[in-house]
């Protein structure tokens, strides 16, 4: 263990015991650390590592029946473990302040943003209303919002997902706390917005001297603000020391793995493309109008504005954006899910925009989705087999005859073919997104769109299911479209390019080169924004 | 104004409804065995047939269906809701005269209900299954189960015949003629027990509600930041949890507005108030179909009324409802 | 499924509730054994206070008929109309609901329109309504209590059906190529009918409230032995015999307690995630 200097807080054999009928005993298990005033330590691990439960627990917000059951936490000489909650509640906000992944449902949606920044002044200190109203224009400004006077007035949902965070920041920095507690501040927001918020952290914690404990799942964060890092394994430290060492020269298998799994934004080298096109977009578009009444006051959304693009046989389109971009709504497009206002979708002939809904239900078989959400994309009622044996048994195919090729299908997809009479939530997120996907194939598709298809794994996973991917291409000839924010991810999969903005495609082209030399400026402002300097950008291509 | 605006367009889109309503039982009507001549009839004692035909004739009841029902809309667009021949007066008089005794009636059950359900509702999720939450919730359980009518009975057996402390029913004391602060104590002690029965059944709806949706809100991630913020647990459930936790109920109130008119039909019978519940109750028996049209008119409107002002309330409560207008 | 079972029976509410409703259903069957004459019919002396004669448990009423072979009776009147009535209040409720939340669009205005129009007229006011019309016999009752109840259940259905259809494995469906009709009876409804179930309960406490205050005003079946019959008749010997109010009174309230009580129990053995609290 690395030791600290003059530690404002010290973590020492923490546990924390999970109420019975958990998956196990412990979140925590006496986990030790220490942060000194002035640095940015990163906890970092997958879903399930404990790394939440322990910023909860410093705080000792923990919910309901999970509690400290052992160790210290000391922090200006005091141990919080043990601290009575009136004396956590003068920590809690002065001392010691928090922000949270979501900022939408972290602010309250029926109070001002000035109200609620406010009140941490209303409760810590005697100053004056005038005093407390003067002190949150200087953090709105302090917090780089624009017009903050507006912003105070403005309710929570008024705000854009950046700004809310901001006014988080603002929030907990109040009081001039010692130290700042960042649960995933960044995981909800665009890849843009996450650079910027980064970079204010960065720059309050300098100017402020703010100790900064920070929680991620993503090394490219860890690389980009992080003095020290701490990687988490199932409620143990596995790992920690200064970031250059770990990323660089990581002991623990676990790390070494995890780091391994984290895509490089450098493409591998082209394969070579067929010339046979598959699937032609011409000029689609979509158009939301809403919240009129009787033509007056009608909101028009321009949803995707003429997209034209070309998918050549055998290859992977990546279509990627920021949300709102309407890559999704794209997606939806292609596979009638959504019906487009304007321009051609041609597959192998067939103008898909023009089918009616009897004609889709029949075609569809030729082009199947694989959804972003594990949990949300399988029926909770049905069996994992009868998923995958729904689609072929509706176009016909006899029962058993759809139930052996479901069980065929397992085991191509890495699945043991035994799970089919288990129910979905007996399977994990990856499993899930298996089953999701052989449920695609099981019709036979000539094309595949993935939406966001591997967005909620964790990275190691999200690697196993990439890996997946590109061998079934490979095997079965696929055509892909790819939906995907993650630039990461598409840089790794995708043999074309194209980039949405505002319905927009502003660039499009070989991976390669849309990454390698980007010249519209979003996205160059896109793959700038990615966090993690030289650590996501030089290494090495993973070789699948 | 904006507010005013939304809940105004709401307002407005009710209509249709109101219509959709009186065209609905007016059609149903028809199928009624006897008419207002029947009716009439038997309460002059019997006529001729020829009679029978004059005055069939008169109000328009030979007139094909959809005529009538022409007819009907045309007079209720000029607030002309028809003649009562039971009462002798024209249905709008009638009705006015018992509109008073009902809307006190609803407007104290409501405040009792509201005021009583969103306290028990606080205390109850406060100490969530410990023994005041446990003691709220079963009594939450038996005032939902208990019939109204029956609860209202048993208040008089205990408070009227017995201790003799309430009176038994009607709205005011008929013998002493009383004027100012006098009558005003009258009416409210004739109301408490009418008030405590109708009430019941909804204070143990909004008691549970408002249970739930603090427990709910309590849980929701502003309250961790609100906590994190250093606030005592006090404050924290007034100024975060409890605005929050009222939405649901808010909302509820509008949609029960139509149940608890319904339920002052049963209330006023117990304690027989001069109220429209007790109206539509004597309508029916005495088949005055106009009157019981007027009811249903009266009904939907005060319930579209009620409607309104809780959108407006629920538009100051909320101030997301406000972008999506 | 075994598990619902399991955690619906790990709360002592729930149980009591289910021994609760047995009783009333057991008394319902054997009505018929244990009284075998007509409940309405002349048996003694009238006003027999409780307990004081041994023919006669429960005493008389003021026409000298057993109280106690009254509610014996009335437990299968309330059970049948609340059963029957939750019937057709939930099929409707669940049709209506289903094609308004599946479709959107002007489908959903016009059958929402409708909803909002059986909720703005005042539910009993429509009961009062449909038995001038139609008169009060056991049917006409039970199917009028029927049509007051259904808009809840309707908008019960449609908020489910609104969230599910949006959800991605009824996409996922769609994009099987699966038809409408499909979607809705395989994927949505399995997904949406538990907490229709439960509200079921709900439905089912209030048609039995409903018809018993009906009775009580004298607009029900008066040839069935209803409590809410007799609970009107009492009325009249308020003063001195209230036990011929009260007993069958206390019936009402222990029935709509034990549905209560069941649909919560199912309603957390059905929802497990709420369980917890």
């Amino acid at each position: 263990m690395s030791a600290v200097d003059n530690p404002i807080l010290t973590i020492d054999g923490l546990s924390v015991k999970l109420p019975k009928g958990a998956d196990r005993s412990h979140a925590l298990n006496g986990v030790s650390m220490a942060i000194s005033a002035d640095e940015i330590v990163c906890v970092v691990g997958e879903s399930g590592s404990g790394k939440s439960v322990m910023a909860n627990a410093i705080m000792r917000l923990l919910p309901g029946e999970v509690a400290i059951d052992g160790g210290r936490v000391l922090f200006e000489g005091k141990d919080l473990a043990s601290a009575s909650n009136t004396e956590m509640r003068k920590v809690r906000g002065a001392g010691i302040a928090m922000i949270f992944q979501e900022p939408m449902t972290a602010l309250n949606p029926l109070r001002t943003i000035g109200d609620q920044i406010g009140e941490m002044f209303e409760i810590h200190t005697e100053l004056s209303k005038t005093e407390i109203k003067a002190r949150v224009l200087g953090l709105l400004q302090d917090v780089h919002i624009p017009d903050p006077v507006q912003a105070a007035r403005a309710y929570p949902h008024e705000l854009s997902g950046g700004q809310r965070q901001r006014a988080m920041i603002a929030m907990a920095l109040a009081l001039d706390p010692r130290l700042l507690i960042a649960d995933e501040p960044t995981t909800a927001l665009d890849v843009t917005t996450q650079a910027q918020i980064l970079k204010l952290i960065k720059e309050l914690q300098s100017r402020r001297n703010t100790a900064v404990l920070f929680i991620t799942h993503d090394f490219g964060v860890v690389a980009e603000i992080a003095d020290r890092v701490v990687v988490m394994q199932h409620g143990n430290v596995v790992e920690q020391g200064a970031v250059k060492d770990v990323l660089t020269n990581p002991q623990h298998p676990y790390t070494q793995q995890l780091i391994a799994a984290v895509p490089p934004l450098t493409a591998p080298p082209p394969r070579a493309l067929s010339d046979d096109i598959i699937l032609t977009l011409d000029n689609v578009s979509k158009t939301y109008r809403n919240g009129g009444f009787l033509g007056r006051g009608v909101r028009v959304t321009h949803a995707v504005k003429s997209v034209s693009l070309k998918l050549p046989r055998g290859a992977t389109l990546g279509i990627v954006g920021e949300s709102g971009s309407g890559k999704s709504t794209l997606a939806r497009c292609i596979i009638r899910l959504i019906d487009p206002d304007g321009g051609a979708i041609v597959l192998e002939g067939k103008d898909w925009a023009k089918l009616t809904r009897d004609e889709v239900r029949r075609e569809t078989k030729h082009i199947q989705m694989v959804f972003q959400d594990p949990f949300a994309s399988l029926n909770p009622r049905r069996k994992a087999g009868d998923l995958v044996a729904q689609g072929p048994i509706v176009h016909g195919t006899p029962r058993a005859q759809a139930v052996a090729q479901a069980k065929e299908l397992f085991r191509l997809v890495g699945l043991d073919p035994s799970a089919i009479d288990r129910f979905p939530h007996e399977f994990s997120g990856g499993q899930r997104q298996r089953i999701g996907l052989a449920r695609a194939l099981a019709l036979k598709p000539d094309v595949l769109v993935a939406d966001e298809a591997v967005s909620a794994l964790d990275v190691s996973v999200q690697a196993q299911v990439l890996k997946m991917l590109h061998e079934l291409r490979e095997r079965l000839g696929l055509s892909i479209v790819f939906i995907t924010h993650d630039l990461r991810v598409a840089a790794q999969i995708c043999d074309l390019v194209a980039v949405m903005k505002d319905g927009e495609v502003v660039e499009h082209g070989l991976a390669g080169e849309v990454f390698g030399n980007p010249q519209h400026a979003y996205t160059q402002a896109l793959l700038a924004s990615i966090p993690g300097g030289d650590f996501a950008r030089s290494r090495k291509p993973v070789t699948v | 104004m904006r507010i005013l605006s939304l809940a105004g367009r709401r307002l407005a889109a009710s209509i249709p409804t109101l219509f959709l309503i009186l065209i609905g039982v007016f059609l149903l009507l028809q199928f009624a065995p006897g008419d207002t001549v029947d009716a009439m009839m038997a309460q002059m004692g019997g006529g001729d047939a020829a009679t029978a035909r004059e005055l069939r004739k008169f109000y328009g009841l030979d007139l094909s269906i959809p005529m009538q029902l022409g007819n009907y809309l045309w007079r209720l667009i000029r607030l002309d809701l028809g003649f009562s021949s039971i009462y002798g007066k024209p249905v709008a008089t009638v009705i006015l005269e018992r509109l008073p005794p009902t809307i006190l009636l609803m407007t104290a059950s409501l405040s009792f209900a509201f005021f009583f359900g969103l306290l028990l509702g606080v205390i109850a999720a406060r100490g969530v299954n410990k023994w005041p939450d446990t003691l709220i919730s079963t009594l939450g359980l038996v005032f939902y189960a208990t019939p109204s009518f029956w609860f209202g009975l048993m208040a008089i057996v205990v408070f009227s015949i017995y201790l003799q402390w309430l009176p038994a029913g009607g709205f005011e004391d008929i013998g002493a003629v009383q004027t100012g602060f006098g009558r005003t104590i009258d009416i409210a002690l004739h109301l408490i027990l009418p008030t405590l029965t109708l009430g019941l059944i909804f204070l143990a709806i909004y008691l549970r509600i408002m249970r739930a949706s603090m427990l709910e809100v309590l849980n929701l991630d502003f309250v961790r930041t609100a906590r994190a913020k250093g606030l005592d647990e006090t404050r924290v459930v007034v100024k975060h949890v409890l605005r929050n936790a009222l939405l649901p109920m808010v909302t509820l109130i509008g949609l029960q507005a139509g149940t608890m008119l319904g339920g002052s039909v049963v209330v006023e019978s117990v304690f027989s108030l001069p109220g429209l519940g007790r109206l539509a109750y004597e309508s029916v028996v005495q088949r005055d179909l106009n009157t019981l049209l007027g009811i249903v008119f009266v009904s939907a409107l005060l319930v579209i009324l009620v409607n309104f002002l809780v959108d407006l309330l629920y538009a100051r409560l909320d101030p997301r409802i406000q972008a999506e207008a | 499924m075994m598990d619902a079972v399991k955690r619906y029976f790990r709360s002592p509410a729930a149980v009591v509730g289910l021994l609760l409703l047995l009783v009333v259903i057991v008394m319902a069957i054997t009505a018929s054994w244990i009284y075998p004459r007509d409940p309405l019919a002349l048996a003694g002396r009238p006003l027999i206070w409780p307990f004081s004669n041994p023919r006669f448990l429960l005493g008389t009423d003021n026409s000298g008929r057993d109280i106690a072979a009254q509610i014996f009776y009335g437990a299968r009147i309330s059970l049948l109309i609340g059963g029957v009535a939750t019937v057709i209040a939930v099929v409707i409720g669940v049709l209506i609901g289903a094609f308004a939340g599946y479709y959107g669009g002007w489908v959903d205005t016009v059958l929402m329109r409708i909803t909002e129009a059986f909720q703005t007229l005042p539910n009993f006011v429509l009961l009062l309504v449909l038995v001038a019309v139609f008169g009060s016999t056991i049917t006409t009752v039970t199917v009028a209590v029927g049509i007051v109840s259904w808009p809840a259940p309707a908008r019960l259905t449609r908020a489910e059906f609104m969230s599910l259809r949006s959800r991605e494995f009824v996409q996922a469906g769609r994009t099987l190529g699966m038809k409408d009709i499909q979607l809705i009876l395989g994927e949505i409804l399995p997904n949406a009918l538990p907490p229709v179930i439960v509200y079921a309960s709900v439905v089912m406490a209030l048609s039995i409230l409903l018809e018993s205050a009906l009775a009580f005003l004298r607009l029900s079946d008066p040839n069935v032995a209803s409590w809410g019959n007799l609970i009107g008749l009492g009325r009249d010997v308020l003063r001195v015999q209230w036990y011929v109010s009260a007993i069958p009174g206390i019936a009402i309230l222990l029935t709509v307690l034990a549905v209560s009580l069941v649909g919560q129990g199912l309603n957390d053995a059905l929802n497990p995630r709420l369980k917890s609290r």
